[in-house]
């Protein structure tokens, strides 16, 4: 349960971003990993390229992308947060990035299909 | 104010010792009735041995805090309309500070990081000096002015995940505190100022999450002035000046 203290906008921008944060952090090793297939290993790479053509695997790549972006918008804000002069439209900002990311992964879902 | 017949349920911390517990108890409902209207009622009608901390009731002194169904309040001027739940209200402690006795808690801690976060005006002249002309629309008094109507009931401070998770965090009432002198013309201790709201735990540990400006009663925003401390202490390490 979220304590009542955090039920407001930003603090769930703040912690979208940190587990985005840390699902990509996990992700990343593993996606260089099959990279590398190409170089070393091009036939167990195309095994796993079969694989990935699963609609439960598309659905999966979907939340990631998800993920990498709306890590990287919300990054952004908390970029212009620190950085640039104050912005009193900060739940706008959050707002947007959940949006921009949501656009960019569905139709990154709709291309894959 | 007029009886409405209904009651509350209310739960209400009860800590000696150590050794803390919630009470219940049954307080008649009544229009435009306070959180601390409540607590006082309870102490003067139910249990005379109920510790709890007020001044002023008007919202001036910042002593009456405390957490209201999770959630940090000024009590004097929080009304049960707006935050009872289905009539059941639990009132607690304020977060991140240690319990003297039931409701009220130490606000040492919270004053000693003012000190430490050199949240002190040091003044460049002394009384025998004439008067420094300040002009009310020089942008840097306007920062100033929009950080200084703090009454110190550390709502902020209760409402901060990491002032709960480092307990060497200095917090946003005394960043925004250093942020108000960081803009006050008058002031002679920036240096040192900056220093201390960069160390170990200064400014830099704020995560964001703005629990600070979502709770403050005063609507002031400690997130801002606390950014407002990075960007300066960002511009000072690289040499440019304030
Ligand atoms: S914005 Fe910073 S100071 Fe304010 S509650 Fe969040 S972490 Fe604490
Ligand atoms: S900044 Fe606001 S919440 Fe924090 S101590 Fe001052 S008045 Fe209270
Ligand atoms: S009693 Fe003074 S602010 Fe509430």
């Amino acid at each position: 349960m979220i304590r009542p203290h955090r039920t407001h906008a930003l603090w769930y921008a703040f912690i979208l971003h940190r587990v985005s944060g840390i699902v990509l952090a996990l992700f990343l090793p593993l996606h260089f990993y099959m990279l590398s297939l190409a170089l070393t290993d091009p036939a167990q790479l195309d095994g796993f390229l079969v694989f990935a053509d699963l609609l439960i695997v598309k659905c999966a790549e979907f939340a990631l992308v998800f993920l990498l972006a709306v890590h990287m918008f919300g990054g952004l804000r908390l970029m212009a947060l620190e950085f640039l002069p104050w912005s009193p439209r900060q739940k706008t900002f959050a707002a947007s990035a959940v949006a921009l990311a949501f656009l960019i992964s569905t139709s990154f879902f709709l291309q894959a299909m | 104010m007029s009886e409405t017949g209904e009651f509350l349920q209310v739960s209400i911390w009860r800590e000696q010792d150590g050794n803390g517990h919630f009470e219940s108890f049954q307080v008649p409902r009544r229009d435009n009735q306070t959180i601390l209207d409540v607590v006082a009622w309870v102490q003067q009608q139910a249990d005379p041995t109920l510790s709890y901390r007020f001044a002023c009731r008007v919202g001036m002194c910042g002593s009456c805090a405390m957490m209201v169904n999770g959630a940090p309040r000024w009590t004097c001027r929080t009304h049960v309309q707006k935050v009872a739940d289905d009539n059941r209200l639990e009132i607690a402690p304020l977060r991140n500070l240690p319990v003297i006795k039931d409701l009220a808690v130490d606000m040492d801690p919270f004053f000693d990081k003012w000190v430490a976060a050199e949240a002190v005006f040091e003044p460049s002249q002394t009384r025998d000096d004439p008067m420094p002309p300040i002009n009310p629309q020089d942008p840097m008094r306007i920062a100033a002015s929009d950080a200084i109507e703090c009454i110190n009931c550390a709502v902020c401070y209760a409402a901060c995940d990491v002032v709960a998770a480092n307990p060497d965090y200095l917090g946003p009432a005394a960043l925004n505190r250093a942020w108000s002198l960081v803009n006050d013309s008058r002031d002679d201790g920036q240096d040192a100022r900056l220093k201390a709201v960069s160390g170990g735990g200064g400014c830099h540990n704020c995560h964001v999450q703005q629990g600070c400006a979502r709770y403050c009663p005063n609507e002031l925003n400690p997130t801002l002035s606390i950014s407002g401390l990075k960007r300066a202490t960002a511009k000072s390490l690289l040499g440019w000046g304030q």
